[in-house]
C-alpha cells in the first residue's frame, strides 16, 4: 500500500482509522467510502481474474473439436460459473460499488455516503453471496449447470447444486439494493452547496440512474429467484410445466430484471467516459444535459425491452413487434452519448493519456457491440442468429469490450487518486494495444462462427469451425496477457510506481481539488460549487491553490 | 441537536461530525419499502397470470380457504396498524408510557395473526392439502397452482410478519432504554412504515385469495 510515504501535512484515509481499532479490524469494520470501495476493489478483482481463469479453459477446451481438456458436464458448470462470476460478482457491482463508492461522495462535496453502516453491510452481503457460490462448487451434487439464465424446467429438474447457487444470486442483489437505496439518498442529500443537479458530474448523473434501476429491478429477480428455490424444495409448482405452471413466465420475470442489469453494467462506464473524455480532450463535455438525461432515458426505456431476449419462446407476434420497436429505441439515447463524447473531442486539444487509449477502445468495441444488437433486435435476423455464437459475441462486446474496458479506464483515470501513485505508462499503453488486439481475434470470430450458425454453450463443433475456433483460443491468450500486464504494473506501481501529484491529468471535478490519496474526511471544508462541472477556466485557480 | 434545526436543512452534513438526518433516513427507508412492494409484484403478477389462465379452478379451490380466520387476521392486521401509528403520535406528545403499551399491544397482535396463520396452515395440512402432496397432485392444475401460490405467497407474507415483530421488539427496547425520544423518533416512524407496507400486502392478499367464490 501507498502509505505513510506521502509527505502531506494532513493524513490521507490510509494513515487515519474511522474506528477505534488500527490495522485489519480498521479495515474490516470501517464506515469511510473510500475504504469500502478499495475492500470492493480487492475483492471484485479476485473474482474477475477466476472469471477470466475460467473463460480461458473454456477457450483452451475449445481448441479443438472433441474433447481437450475437460469433459462435456465440466465444460456446462464453466460457462455457468463463468457467466454466474462474471455478471453477478464482477460487472454488476464493478463500477458502482468500487469507483461509485470511492468518488461519487467526493464529485459531489460530501464527506461520505448517507448510510455509511448500511455501506459497509452491502459489502458483507456481497461477500456472503460469493462465498455461497463457492461453497455450492464442493457440496455433492456438484456445480451448477444451468447456464446463467437458470432456465425453466431445467433449472428446476437438474440434480446439481442449483439452489444454493442462485441463493447466492439472491444475496448479491441484495447487496445491490442497498447499496441503489445509499446512493440515490446521498445524491439528494448530500450535495455540497450550490451543487446543484445540473452541475452535477456526469459519473453522479449515471451512478445515480444506476441506483434507481438496481431498485427498481432488482427485486424482481429476488423474487424469481425465490420461486425457483421453492420450487426446487418443496415441489410447488409454479413454473414447472407438468404442474400447470408456465416456464415462459420464468422467462419474463427472469428478464425484467436481467435487462435491466445489461443497463446497470453499462451506464456507469458511460459516466466514467463522460469524465474522461472532457479531461483529457481539455474542452468542457459538448451537450452536459443531453447526456445526463439520456442516461435516465436509457434507464427507463432499458425496462421495457425485456423480451426481446425471448423472440424464439413462442410469444404472441405482437408482443414480438412490439419488443423489438421499443428495443430499437434505446439505441437512441446511447447514440446521442456517443455523438456528443465524440463532439467533445472535436478540436479539443487531446492528450492520449492510458485512460484515454482505454476509452477509445471502448467507443470503438462498444459501437460495434450496440450495432450488433440492432440486428439481434430486429425479429428476422434474430431468429436465425438466436443462440449462436453471433449473441455470445455481441454481449461481450458490449459488456467486456464495453463496461469491462471502462472499468480497466476507470482504474488507470482515477488509479493516482486512490493510492498517490502514478503507474508506467508506457507498460499501461502497450496493455492496451494488447487488449485490443486480443479482443477482436477473440470475439469478432465469434460473429463470424455465430452467423454460419455455430450455437452458444456447445462442447463440440464441426470441422468447417476449427480455425476460426482457433485464433478465437489464441486471441483469449494474448487478452489474458494483456491483463496479466496491466495488472502487474498497476500493482507493482502501487509501491513503487513514481508520486502523483493531487492532479496529475489536469481534471476539474471535485476529486482532483484534493490531495492524493484523499485524506479521511475528503474535504477539510466542505466547498461551495462555483463552476460547471467541465469548466477547465478554473484549472488556473487550482494551480495558484496547490 | 435539536431536530426541528435539522429537518430542511439540505447541507446537514456540514453540521459537526455525528451524521444524522432524518429526512434521509426516511428516504432510504421508502425507498427500501418500494423494492419490498416490486418484490410482491412479482408475486402478484404470477398469481395474476394463472388466475387468467384457470380462473374456475382458482375459484373451485378458494371456496376450501378459511374466510372466518382471514377475516379476523385482516381486522387484527388493521388494528395493529392502528396501534403502531398511536405509538408514533404517543412519542410525539411526550407520552413515553402510552407510546411503549401500544407498541406492545401491535407486537401482540402481529402475534395472534401469526398464531392464527398457524391454526389455519396446519388445518390445509391435516386435509392433505400442501405443496407435493398426493391430495394436492391429484386434483387439476389449476388447483395445485392456487395452493402453490396460497402457501408461496401468505409464507413470504407471514416471514414478513416475523420480522415486523423482531424489529418492533427492537424498537420497544430503544423506547424503553430512551434511545427513541421526542427529538429522535425516525426509527420509530420506519419501523411504523415498514408495519404498514405488511399490513398493506395482506389487504392485498385476503380479497386475492379468500373473496373470490
Amino acid at each position: 500500500m501507498a502509505n505513510g510515504v506521502i509527505a502531506i501535512e494532513e493524513k490521507n484515509f490510509y494513515q487515519q482509522s474511522t474506528n477505534k481499532y488500527s490495522g485489519i479490524l480498521s479495515w474490516l469494520l470501517t464506515t469511510d467510502h473510500k475504504r469500502i470501495g478499495l475492500m470492493y476493489l480487492y475483492t471484485i478483482s479476485f473474482f474477475f481474474i477466476v472469471g477470466v481463469i475460467i473463460g480461458i479453459l473454456m477457450r483452451l477446451e475449445l481448441l479443438t473439436p472433441g474433447k481437450t481438456i475437460v469433459d462435456a458436464q465440466t465444460y456446462n458448470t464453466l460457462f455457468t460459473l463463468h457467466g454466474v462470476i462474471m455478471i453477478f460478482l464482477f460487472i454488476i457491482p464493478g463500477l458502482p460499488a468500487i469507483f461509485g463508492n470511492f468518488f461519487l461522495p467526493i464529485q459531489i462535496g460530501a464527506r461520505d455516503v448517507a448510510f455509511p453502516r448500511l455501506n459497509l453491510l452491502s459489502y458483507y452481503v456481497y461477500v456472503v453471496g460469493a462465498i455461497l457460490v463457492f461453497i455450492s462448487l464442493f457440496l455433492p451434487g456438484g456445480p451448477i449447470d444451468t447456464g446463467w439464465t437458470f432456465y425453466i424446467p431445467y433449472s428446476v429438474r437438474s440434480s446439481t447444486n442449483v439452489s444454493m447457487a442462485i441463493l447466492a444470486a439472491f444475496i448479491l442483489g441484495f447487496s445491490s439494493i442497498l447499496t441503489g437505496i445509499n446512493f440515490i439518498t446521498t445524491v439528494h442529500r448530500l450535495r455540497a452547496p450550490e451543487m446543484t443537479f445540473f452541475k452535477m458530474p456526469l459519473f453522479v448523473w449515471a451512478t445515480y440512474a444506476t441506483a434507481w434501476i438496481q431498485i427498481i429491478a432488482t427485486p424482481v429477480i429476488g423474487i424469481t429467484i425465490l420461486l425457483v428455490i421453492i420450487e426446487r424444495t418443496f415441489g410447488v409448482g409454479i413454473f414447472d410445466p407438468a404442474l400447470g405452471g408456465d416456464p415462459i413466465l420464468f422467462q419474463h420475470l427472469f428478464w425484467i430484471y436481467s435487462h435491466p442489469a445489461v443497463y446497470i453494467m453499462i451506464l456507469p462506464a458511460m459516466g466514467v467516459v463522460s469524465e474522461i473524455i472532457p479531461t483529457f480532450a481539455r474542452r468542457t463535455i459538448f451537450g452536459y444535459k443531453a447526456i445526463a438525461m439520456s442516461s435516465l432515458a436509457i434507464a427507463f426505456v432499458g425496462y421495457l425491452v425485456w423480451a426481446h431476449h425471448m423472440f424464439t419462446s413462442g410469444m404472441s407476434d405482437t408482443a414480438r413487434w412490439v419488443f423489438s420497436l421499443l428495443t430499437f429505441i434505446v439505441a437512441l439515447p446511447s447514440g446521442v452519448k456517443v455523438f456528443n463524447w465524440v463532439a467533445t473531442m472535436y478540436k479539443g486539444s487531446i492528450d492520449p493519456q492510458t485512460p484515454f487509449l482505454w476509452v477509445m477502445a471502448f467507443i470503438f468495441l462498444f459501437s460495434i457491440g450496440g450495432l450488433t444488437g440492432l440486428v439481434l433486435g430486429s425479429l428476422a435476423t434474430d431468429v436465425h442468429l438466436h443462440d449462436t455464437y453471433f449473441v455470445v459475441a455481441h454481449f461481450h462486446y458490449v459488456m467486456f469490450g464495453g463496461t469491462g474496458t471502462i472499468f480497466f479506464a476507470a482504474l488507470h483515470y482515477w488509479f493516482p487518486k486512490m493510492f498517490g501513485r502514478m503507474y508506467f505508462k508506457k507498460v499501461a499503453n502497450i496493455a492496451v494495444l494488447l487488449f485490443f488486439i486480443g479482443f477482436n481475434m477473440l470475439y469478432f470470430t465469434k460473429f463470424i462462427m455465430g452467423y454460419m450458425g455455430m450455437p452458444r454453450r456447445y462442447y463440440d463443433y464441426l470441422p468447417q469451425f476449427a480455425t476460426l475456433q482457433e485464433i478465437s483460443t489464441v486471441g483469449s491468450w494474448i487478452l489474458a496477457l494483456a491483463i496479466f500486464l496491466m495488472a502487474g504494473n498497476l500493482i507493482y506501481s502501487l509501491r513503487k510506481g513514481p508520486k502523483a501529484g493531487p492532479n496529475p491529468w489536469g481534471g476539474v471535478t471535485l476529486e482532483w481539488h484534493i490531495p492524493s490519496p484523499p485524506p479521511m474526511e475528503n474535504f477539510k471544508e466542505i466547498p461551495t460549487i462555483t463552476h460547471e462541472p467541465y469548466d477547465f477556466s478554473q484549472l488556473k485557480e487550482m494551480k495558484n491553490e496547490s | 441537536m435539536n431536530h426541528n434545526t435539522i429537518v430542511g436543512n439540505e447541507y446537514n452534513h456540514t453540521i459537526e461530525h455525528v451524521h444524522r438526518d432524518d429526512v434521509g433516513a426516511k428516504m432510504g427507508m421508502w425507498l427500501f419499502l418500494f423494492t419490498e412492494v416490486l418484490l410482491f409484484g412479482g408475486m402478484f403478477l404470477t398469481y395474476a397470470v394463472y388466475r387468467y389462465q384457470y380462473s374456475e379452478q382458482f375459484r373451485l379451490a378458494a371456496m376450501e380457504l378459511n374466510t372466518g380466520i382471514g377475516t379476523l387476521n385482516t381486522v387484527i392486521l388493521l388494528t395493529s396498524s392502528l396501534t403502531v401509528a398511536l405509538s408514533i403520535a404517543a412519542i410525539q406528545k411526550k407520552n413515553k408510557f402510552l407510546s411503549i403499551l401500544m407498541l406492545s399491544v401491535t407486537v401482540v397482535f402481529a402475534l395472534m395473526f401469526l398464531v392464527n396463520k398457524y391454526f389455519e396452515w396446519m388445518a390445509k395440512i391435516n386435509h392433505g392439502i400442501f405443496p407435493a402432496s398426493e391430495e394436492l397432485l391429484g386434483r387439476p392444475n389449476g388447483q395445485i397452482l392456487f395452493f402453490g401460490l396460497y402457501y408461496v405467497m401468505t409464507g413470504l407474507h407471514g416471514l414478513h410478519v416475523l420480522i415486523g415483530v423482531i424489529v418492533l421488539l427492537f424498537m420497544l427496547y430503544f423506547l424503553i432504554k430512551n434511545d427513541i425520544t421526542l427529538d429522535n423518533y425516525t426509527k420509530l416512524e420506519n419501523a411504523g412504515l415498514y408495519w404498514h407496507l405488511v399490513d398493506l400486502i395482506w389487504i392485498f392478499l385476503f380479497p386475492l385469495f379468500y373473496l373470490i367464490q
